[in-house]
């Protein structure tokens, strides 16, 4: 009953598309609360102006969801990009390449826009 | 992540072009697109967002390119992808947790009423949005 490895190897499943799966539907979860509040929050935000729109970020509550929003979102955005790129993607090192500049532009985005509300905030609790 | 050779040898997913379309094909493959458009669209709001902190000049850049037509059209085209990705996304969460809707009349319908949402949806608060 011995199996050559040598015929398997890299034909069967990963074993890390449960945790993907899970993480998938709990960032889903939050988002379909966070989502509603967002899209109604950004318009209100816009129509108010620059010093309108300020105001809205340096309010605690909206600087802490804005923060909580652009975590699942941006960790769901990069959950599904992976799926995205997986399916379509044969060649392993397009592949790869492509998943990991994914990553590091998702995360890039996510430094960027956690310091512009973190920058908002302080700024006007000051 | 699997592949040890140079590429890997199991099946990719149909690409759309073989499929017949109906409504939950669409319904699935829009879910897609506008999951990689959104995908797109966070980092235009990040750079709303960048340019909020980043002081008057550059939020008034980003408020001019986003209140020009292009920047409305893209806008629109934004929040119907938010509004069916949020839909159809409720969709995957009924699926997986209470299992329900799968027999095919449900589906179908079920998709058409994401879409109705997505568009009718977006129409309403574009016109709520303009109004107040």
């Amino acid at each position: 009953m011995a199996t050559s490895a040598k015929n398997v190897r890299g034909l069967g499943s990963a074993g890390t598309g449960t945790q993907h799966h899970i993480r998938q539907r709990v960032t889903a979860i939050a988002l379909a609360f966070l989502v509603p509040w967002f899209v109604y929050s950004i318009i209100v935000a816009c129509k108010a102006g620059y010093a309108g729109a300020l105001d809205w970020v340096a309010q605690p509550v909206n600087a802490i969801l804005l923060i909580l929003t652009l975590s699942a979102a941006l960790y769901h955005m990069r959950l599904g990009m992976q799926t995205v790129i997986e399916d379509y993607i044969a060649k392993t090192g397009t592949k790869q390449t492509l998943l990991i500049l994914s990553t590091f532009a998702v995360i890039a985005l996510f430094a960027a826009t956690i310091l512009s509300v973190l920058k908002i905030w302080i700024t006007a609790g000051a | 992540m699997a592949g040890s050779g140079p590429t890997d040898t199991r099946p990719l997913s149909p690409h759309v072009q073989i499929w017949k379309w109906h409504w939950t094909m669409a319904g699935s493959i829009f879910h897609r697109i506008s999951g990689v458009g959104l995908y797109g669209g966070a980092f235009l709001i990040g750079a709303w967002l960048i340019a909020l902190a980043s002081g008057p000049e550059a939020y008034a850049l980003v408020e001019s390119i986003a209140f020009s037509l292009p920047g409305q059209i893209l806008l629109f085209l934004w929040s119907m992808a938010v509004l069916y990705h949020f839909a159809n996304g409720l969709r995957h969460l009924i699926w997986d947790g209470p299992m329900v809707g799968f027999s095919p009349k449900v589906a179908s319908l079920w998709s058409m009423f994401n879409f109705a949402f997505a568009i009718i949806g977006a129409a309403v608060i574009w016109s709520l949005a303009s109004f107040f």
